[in-house]
């Protein structure tokens, strides 16, 4: 018996590892580059077999969206239930996990009735911790093995960023505008903001739904989950939709006129009033110091 | 052509989640219902392609008997018919939400031809179980594309973009095809009040399937503790503002 897992570059991978090495020993790999350009079904095809002919007691990947999309084909394939999200296990039968809703604003205690839990774990919910390292899967067999089938999804073409302006994602600074901005005109000051901060422009799902914004700029639980240095949010109630996508934020600056709105509430500083004026104010405060 | 899309009623959480006294489920007395937002990029998404390519569009759900309510809401936009899947309220996990759903796409097709494009909504806005698209297409034998941008027609095949780190991977596959989407898809249009009123004669075919045992079973329900966030009041208006700067630069960032 062992554990097989799904390896991806990066920290949500070591993240699984440790809720996967509760499951036992010894961890086997699968790595997400083991067919390339990548194709889904193709991962999910070898992790079956893998699955099958190291007997594995569980499957697990990263929360990623290829962890999450791999996963969810191979529990269709081979008819088990499937785990998203989780970030916590207990290794004993029958399997209980926590597991995210909502983008992580409620936590759902559930039992995973299955010989073969697949699970997933939440990126960044989980710390990585030192312990036995995954030896690597020989996949050459299963690649070969491959039905023309599983290759059908398969990615094609690659198509460079639409708008060359700073990543929501990589951004040390975002300045962010929802409802209480007004307009679309209204954002001219939070650009003007963020450009002298180097920063990215973000907003709320509300913005872009009034088509202020492109959904690019969204940020949130159906839009970009960011984790800046400082998220400066102008006019922004801070739903829980919106607050998904905040919990990488080191440090929340709020400025709205409603000080009991739930983000003044939430946030690390609140400055309290129009943002009309706050945040030129805070533009020419900048300019003064240069 | 015919098109199908999916969708689920969630309630409209707004600021803090409150649960019910059991703990099992979200208290929604006071709150306001939507379908998710992934899903109603779908929705618009099969209006334009009838629009374009005339045909027949449908949507399902699976869902208590008010989701009925959100069934309207996608034919006001322009959906032609609605299937119903009804339950008592209890939730049904991922495998069995997508094996009733299987079911009734069989037997739709079976009367009325075979969907050249389903689409489902990438993840639920609450259980967030990225599965059930993934599962009907997977039954049905056809390929599944995840988590898409933009979805083009281009003969007999389907062209995705999907957002990845640094820019979007290009996938093209054969129809009949399963697409899961993402918010950001398009800007779904408000319904029109015309609109809605031809939504209230429209079909709605109501089937009632058994709820198998959840095999990932639903214990109970916790809003997760604060994030230890304890707001420090900056001042009030323009006057606040060398006390921002001061944070910008504390924070390394200025």
């Amino acid at each position: 018996m062992s554990v097989l897992v799904l390896m991806e570059p990066g920290d949500p991978s070591r993240q699984m590892l440790t809720l996967a090495r509760k499951f036992g020993e010894p961890l086997q790999a699968v790595h997400m580059n083991a067919v390339e350009p990548f194709a889904p079904d193709a991962l999910a095809a070898i992790l079956q077999r893998g699955a099958d002919e190291l007997q594995a007691s569980a499957v697990f990947a990263a929360g990623s969206e290829r962890g999450n999309e791999v996963m969810a084909r191979f529990a269709a394939r081979s008819g088990l239930p499937f785990a998203a999200n989780c970030v916590a296990v207990t290794p004993v039968q029958p399997v209980t996990v926590t597991r995210l809703r909502w983008g992580g604003s409620l936590l759902e205690d559930a039992l995973l009735h299955s010989a073969r839990p697949l699970i997933t774990v939440a990126p960044h919910t989980v710390p990585i911790e030192a312990g036995p390292e995954p030896t690597d899967v020989d996949v050459k067999p299963f690649v070969a093995g491959l039905d023309e089938r599983d290759l059908l999804v398969h990615v094609s073409d690659h198509v460079a960023p639409a708008n060359g302006g700073v990543s929501l994602t990589t951004a040390k600074v975002i300045v962010s505008g929802g409802r209480g901005v007004g307009s679309k005109e209204g954002f001219a000051i939070i650009e003007e903001l963020a450009g002298l901060l180097g920063a990215a422009v973000g907003c709320s799902r509300a913005v872009t739904s009034a088509g202020w914004r492109p959904h690019s700029d969204q940020v949130g639980q159906t839009g970009t989950k960011v984790a800046p240095e400082v998220y400066i949010a102008c006019g922004i109630s801070g739903a829980t939709q919106h607050m998904a996508g905040l919990k990488g934020a080191k440090r929340i600056v709020a400025i709205n006129s409603d000080p009991q709105a739930p983000l003044m509430l939430n946030a690390d500083y609140t400055v309290a009033g129009d943002l009309k004026e706050i945040v030129p104010a805070i533009s020419a405060e900048i300019r003064k110091r240069r | 052509m015919r098109v199908l899309a999916a969708i689920k009623r969630v309630p409209i959480t707004g600021g803090r989640i409150v649960l019910t006294e059991d703990s099992r489920a979200i208290d929604t007395r006071h709150l306001g219902f939507t379908m998710s937002p992934h899903e109603e990029c779908g929705v618009e998404e099969a209006v334009r392609l009838i629009e374009a390519n005339k045909g027949d569009s449908v949507v399902v759900t699976l869902g208590p008997p008010e989701a009925v309510e959100q069934l309207r809401d996608a034919m006001a936009l322009g959906i032609d018919r609605a299937l119903h899947l009804q339950t008592d309220g209890q939730e049904w996990d991922g495998e069995a939400t997508a094996s009733a759903l299987l079911d009734a796409i069989r037997a739709d097709e079976a009367a009325n031809g075979q969907f050249d494009i389903i689409f489902f909504g990438n993840e639920s806005a609450d259980s967030g179980g990225f599965q059930v698209g993934i599962r009907v297409a997977r039954g049905l034998e056809r390929p599944c594309v995840t988590g898409l941008k933009k979805v083009t027609v281009d003969g007999l095949s389907v062209r995705c973009e999907q957002d990845v780190e640094g820019g979007r991977d290009v996938y093209i596959v054969p129809m009949p095809a399963v697409v899961t989407v993402k918010e950001g898809l398009n800007l779904p249009r408000y319904p029109s009040v015309p609109g809605k009123m031809r939504a209230r004669n429209k079909q709605v075919a109501v089937t009632a399937p058994s709820r198998p045992a959840p095999r990932l079973e639903l214990v109970s329900l916790a809003v997760p503790a604060g994030q230890g966030r304890r707001a420090e009041s900056l001042g009030t208006g323009a006057a606040a503002a060398p006390a921002v700067v001061e944070v910008l630069r504390k924070a390394g960032v200025l």
